[in-house]
């Protein structure tokens, strides 16, 4: 303890270079914690799909239809607890340029499937009695100005009702909460849908199931399909996670390129800080020699520059990725249209850590070995 | 005035000429400058390579009709009837069989990406025979055009190196029958590339769609009579259909994604150029107070502030050139033509697309650099003007 006042004012003998170097540290790893979260972003959220889901689309594309009787079927089949179809209904609000991923559901049921999303139980009594009724994301209500008992014009892009006008009138009925960082969708009935439409009418788009262990999903996925091989219409049953993986990966190449590159560069900053830092510390080798003259240990002596280069990464990394914890949320604002973002991911702050001290140690290292050997005669002589 | 020219001359050469005692430090500089340069371009060329394969696709005197409320080919619909009623509007250009005119299905399939294996929805699109006429640069680079009334698909030059076992010969099966490849065709890079194309008919009757089409195109007489077409077609009480020329149809489809890109690539850009900044400008402080004394002495011996000012500046530039001009060739080695596909929001399939490294962005990222370099300089050569004289050249 008695060494902090020292090595405050190590760090203070050229200020300027300190605080350029704290800046820069600072700098990468705020780009550290926004390359984190868009890595995050990218992945589509498939570290938060549910465990013991499955989801079957249509073998042929997943725009393909279902029949409704597969529902049924696939209830019936062993292992599987619970499942509900839904529909991607396209939704547009006013301007073409708003989207909105609505989705059909069973509202009987919903909640079961996913537990995730919670509605107060008033609400939930209030969504299964009204056929028009429909919960929304937080952002999406707020986007919009949207609260319950609204009625809403929502337009599809795909179905149209057999008076050929595509609006469909919704009532919302609540906001729903979630954690896994869905907060822009809307979900409906999907009896309003299936009644009304002029085409595609008894069909479904996907199905998704809970399943009762999930070590056997594999087993389950392959029995769902059993049912449904050799017929016109065959499916694919996938954890919700592959799922999710998949679509992530139709992004393509994109994110690994930007965030490989981006890392390159990341490491290529720290290399260059560990660079000046170590430079600060050479240039003050004869210090460490008059030091070593008054008696500190050699162990003393390499532990302070070390710790001053620690203090140093650890401060910077430590601001940095606050400011990127902030910066993520504003960002993950942004881009939810297009992504479901959760901020920055938490295990960030660790990697982050064990980067900010392997940071400092890099940087300390050389010096440090050189402090460590330093013979007093020869140092004292440099000068 | 000439004398204070002379000095700069001297005074930067001097500069100049003992960079080398200073290479350890100009080197982690040009490291930082040279890697924002290259993420700038390497980002901003997918937006650059996105925009050019959909601006490209479109002309202005070709015609996408489409359903009311459709926002995109894969939501629309048109009966048999309401494709012949907007083959008769007036305003479409007709040569000997008639309009040029093709009804078309669009709908996707599951085909495996080539670099992670997991199913991609790659478009197929059912076209008639007049599909060729309606892409002025459409052709066959290998095999044959698909037959009529078979379950023959010909793939675009772009789905090829993209998506799985699409090559000519290949058999596909999906659903209850199976398809074959049987030819590669191109389009000048357009968004017909990253596509699968067949026979309108055969699609219909192999997706249970009975007579119907998704959308429309039509070739104009000119890009004038886009309006006057338009308006012919929402007059006509039969039909309730979307018109775009096809140009604008691209264009609307393109912003999200660039935009998309564009901000994130700025976002990155903008911070690294900050970390590269903070490089420089700790090189240059400390370029700077190694000249100390070497400073004083030019003072005292009579050179001007001024030229000491544009010595360190010019130290400054010079770094920011070289860091900028390393990144644009790493940069343009790296990432130009690189092909990649992703997935296009507005119509929920995939596009396939180059890496594109414009002349522009080079220019773009060069300014950069020597902006990072100048900024880095700045401070430090006003230090080194102010500097006394009598206490630099008392230091060691």
């Amino acid at each position: 303890m008695k060494f902090l006042p020292l090595l405050w004012s190590n760090l203070q003998r050229k200020r300027l270079r300190t605080w350029l170097t704290l800046a820069s540290i600072v700098v990468a790893f705020l780009l550290f914690g926004i390359l984190q979260t868009m890595r995050a972003a990218l992945t589509g959220g498939a570290d938060l799909a549910g465990v013991d889901r499955l989801v079957t689309i249509n073998k042929v594309s997943i725009i393909q239809p279902l029949p409704q009787s597969y529902l049924n079927r696939v209830r019936s089949v062993e292992g599987v607890r619970i499942a509900m179809s839904q529909d991607w209904f396209g939704g547009i609000f006013q301007d073409d340029r708003n989207q909105i991923a609505a989705l059909t559901v069973d509202p009987k049921i919903f909640f079961e499937v996913y537990p995730e999303y919670s509605l107060p139980e008033a609400q939930r009594a209030e969504w299964q009695a009204d056929r028009a009724g429909a919960i929304v994301g937080s952002a999406v209500a707020e986007r919009f100005g949207w609260k319950a008992g609204d009625t809403i014009p929502l337009r599809s892009n795909i179905w149209t009702k057999s008076d050929g006008s595509s609006t469909w009138d919704l009532k919302i009925i609540g906001i729903y909460s979630t954690s896994n960082g869905d907060n822009s969708s809307l979900y409906f009935q999907y009896d309003y849908l299936n009644e009304a439409r002029s085409f595609g009418r008894n069909n479904i788009g996907m199905i998704v199931m809970r399943i009762a262990d999930p070590s056997r999903s594999a087993d389950i996925a392959r029995k769902v399909d059993e049912q449904f091989a050799n017929s016109s219409t065959e499916t694919k049953t996938s954890t919700e996670k592959a799922f999710v993986q998949g679509f992530a990966n139709q992004m393509g190449s994109i994110g690994t390129i930007v965030t490989a590159v981006s890392s390159a560069v990341f490491f290529t900053m720290l290399l260059v800080i560990a660079n000046t830092m170590g430079q600060s510390v050479r240039e003050r080798t004869n210090e460490l020699a008059v030091m070593k003259t008054l008696g500190f240990s050699s162990f003393q002596v390499t532990a302070m520059v070390l710790a001053e280069a620690l203090l140093l990464t650890v401060l910077g990394a430590a601001i940095g990725l606050g400011v990127a914890a902030m910066a993520a949320m504003s960002l993950g604002q942004a881009i939810q249209q297009f992504f479901p973002t959760l901020g920055m991911p938490a295990n960030t702050y660790i990697i982050g850590a064990v980067l900010a001290i392997g940071l400092g140690a890099i940087a300390g290292a050389l010096p440090c070995a050189q402090a460590w050997q330093l013979k007093i005669v020869d140092a004292l002589r440099k000068a | 005035m000439a004398s204070t020219a002379s000095q700069i001359v001297a005074v930067t050469a001097l500069n100049l000429s003992n960079l080398r005692q200073r290479v350890g430090s100009s080197i982690v500089a040009l490291i930082g400058i040279t890697g924002v340069v290259t993420v700038l371009i390497g980002v901003l060329s997918i937006a650059e390579g996105f925009r050019a394969v959909l601006d490209q696709s479109g002309a202005a005197d070709v015609a996408i009709v489409l359903r009311g409320g459709a926002t995109d080919e894969m939501g629309s619909g048109l009966t048999l009837e309401q494709t012949r009623l907007i083959a008769d509007a007036p305003g479409v250009k007709r040569d000997a069989n008639g309009a040029i005119a093709s009804p078309e299905l669009y709908v996707v399939v599951d085909v495996p990406l080539r670099t992670t294996g997991t199913a991609a929805n790659v478009p197929l699109r059912g076209v008639s025979p007049n599909a060729g006429k309606l892409r002025d640069q459409f052709r066959i680079v290998e095999g044959r055009n698909f037959t009529p009334g078979k379950f023959e698909v010909i793939v675009g030059r772009g789905a090829v190196k993209q998506f799985k076992g699409l090559t000519v010969g290949s058999r596909l099966r999906w659903g209850t029958t199976e398809w074959v490849v049987t030819g590669l065709f191109a389009d000048r890079g357009s968004v017909a590339e990253s596509e699968m194309w067949t026979d309108a008919t055969v699609l219909q009757g192999a997706y249970h769609r009975g007579s119907s089409y998704q959308s429309m195109r039509v070739r104009l007489d000119s890009a004038d009579t886009m309006r006057s077409f338009k308006d012919a077609l929402t007059a006509d009480p039969r039909l309730n259909v979307k018109v775009f020329s096809e140009k604008q149809y691209y264009e609307e489809q393109s912003r999200t994604l660039t935009t998309l890109v564009r901000t994130l690539g700025t976002a990155i850009a903008v911070l690294m150029g900050l970390g590269a900044m903070f490089a420089a400008l700790n090189t240059m402080y400390s370029a700077v107070s190694a000249r100390t004394r070497e400073i004083a002495t030019l003072r005292a011996l009579g050179f001007g502030a001024v030229p000491v000012v544009i010595s360190v500046l010019a130290e400054a530039l010079l770094l920011g050139l070289v860091g900028g001009v390393a990144g644009m060739l790493i940069s343009y080695f790296a990432f130009n033509g690189m092909q990649a596909s992703t997935m296009n929001f507005a119509t929920f399939s995939q596009i396939t697309f180059a890496f594109t490294v414009t002349p522009a962005l080079l220019i773009q990222a060069l300014i950069y650099a020597l902006l990072l370099g100048l900024l880095g300089g700045l401070l430090p050569s006003l230090r080194a003007a102010k500097l006394p004289i009598t206490t630099g050249l008392r230091e060691l």
